[in-house]
């Protein structure tokens, strides 16, 4: 499986989807997030594998 | 990057960033490479960027960061932390930090709860800052005040000021805004050419530490909602944000905005010597008097 987190919610979904897609099923809106993977941007085409752990970071932020 | 059409590599973006700042800077005529730029700070991830972006560029940027009080000085000293951090990591990063509850006696949320203006933080919270951010850079002899205002930042007021047609507002609505009186500093905008996506973006690929939660005042706030019906827009046609500004941009030059674009004698407050547009005292002296 795949998690994601987006500050301190998390979602499970199947691996070998996008990460456009998987952001579709947690509700929360692609343009509003960037993904992170082991620390790195990671495009939004990308495929996700089997234990993959995304951060959503919210673009919007900060005082 | 749909907008720009094109796709990056993590080098090739951290290149980019800078360089569309250039332009910017540039194009606009905010400084050169020998002024001195108050940068104003916050912890978050546009004005950390931004000030990383000048120091890559070799401007001579310093910080200040004005601390607020927000959440009994909780949110403000995280902010802060960052900020010292990003500091301590590049070489010859100097700021400074001004304590409003200690220098004024009250912090925002508490001069505002004073005033019976608890509704309106935001409203306090801007006028102090820009009353704290003259002050600086006029005493330290800063030749402008540069604030990471990004893109969406921009068109989400844009947006605002014309569904309620406020031409006064649109008239001064610029990248540079102009000192028009001794003692108010110049405000350039750097990033307004960036999307609030890209300054995210460059803040995280740099590795650059910034305040990850909305300041809590800001939670609900128009502009937020604005942003969010521009991004709808954006998502269904790239670039619209980038093009409603420019051509805005446009407009203004040509004269278009309507409205008086004269700016308002400016008398000197009798009590601070800040410009004001009223003789007596300035809105920020007005807003201690009886609390």
């Amino acid at each position: 499986m795949v998690k994601l987190v987006y500050r301190k919610k998390e979602w499970e979904v199947k691996p070998g989807m996008t990460v456009r897609d998987a952001i579709l099923k947690t509700g929360l809106k692609p343009h509003a997030v960037l993904p992170v993977r082991d620390g790195k941007l990671i495009n939004e085409e990308t495929i996700l594998r089997d234990g993959d752990e995304i951060k959503l970071v919210a673009v919007v932020s900060g005082g | 990057m749909r907008q720009h059409k094109l796709a990056l590599c993590e080098e090739h973006f951290l290149e980019w960033v800078p360089e569309r700042a250039k332009q910017t800077i540039q194009k606009y005529r905010m400084f050169g490479p020998e002024d001195q730029i108050l940068v104003a700070v916050s912890g978050g991830k546009d004005s950390l960027s931004l000030w990383d972006v000048l120091l890559r560029l070799g401007y001579q940027a310093e910080g200040l960061y004005i601390k607020l009080g927000i959440e009994e000085g909780a949110y403000s000293d995280e902010s802060l932390g960052y900020v010292e951090r990003f500091a301590a990591r590049q070489d010859g990063a100097r700021f400074q930090v001004v304590d409003v509850k200690a220098v004024y006696g009250m912090s925002v949320p508490e001069i505002a709860r004073a005033r019976r203006r608890g509704h309106k933080v935001c409203s306090v919270c801007g006028l102090i800052k820009r009353h704290v951010m003259n002050r600086v850079a006029g005493e330290g002899g800063y030749s402008c005040v540069a604030t990471g205002h990004n893109l969406d930042d921009e068109v989400a007021v844009l947006m605002q000021n014309t569904l309620r047609w406020q031409v006064g507002y649109l008239a001064r609505q610029a990248p540079v805004l102009p000192s028009t009186h001794p003692r108010l500093a110049r405000k350039v905008k750097p990033f307004v050419h960036l999307y609030e996506r890209e300054t995210a973006a460059y803040a995280l690929v740099r590795g650059i530490d910034y305040i990850y939660d909305e300041c809590p005042y800001a939670v609900g706030a128009t502009t937020l909602f604005y942003k969010e019906l521009l991004d709808q827009l954006e998502e269904r046609s790239p670039g619209t944000k980038l093009s409603f500004y420019l051509s805005f941009l446009r407009a203004r030059e040509q004269g278009l905005t309507f409205g008086d674009q004269s700016r308002p004698e400016l008398h000197d407050c009798t009590r601070c010597g800040q410009p004001t547009t009223a003789p007596g005292l300035c809105a920020f002296c007005r807003l201690w008097e009886g609390v």
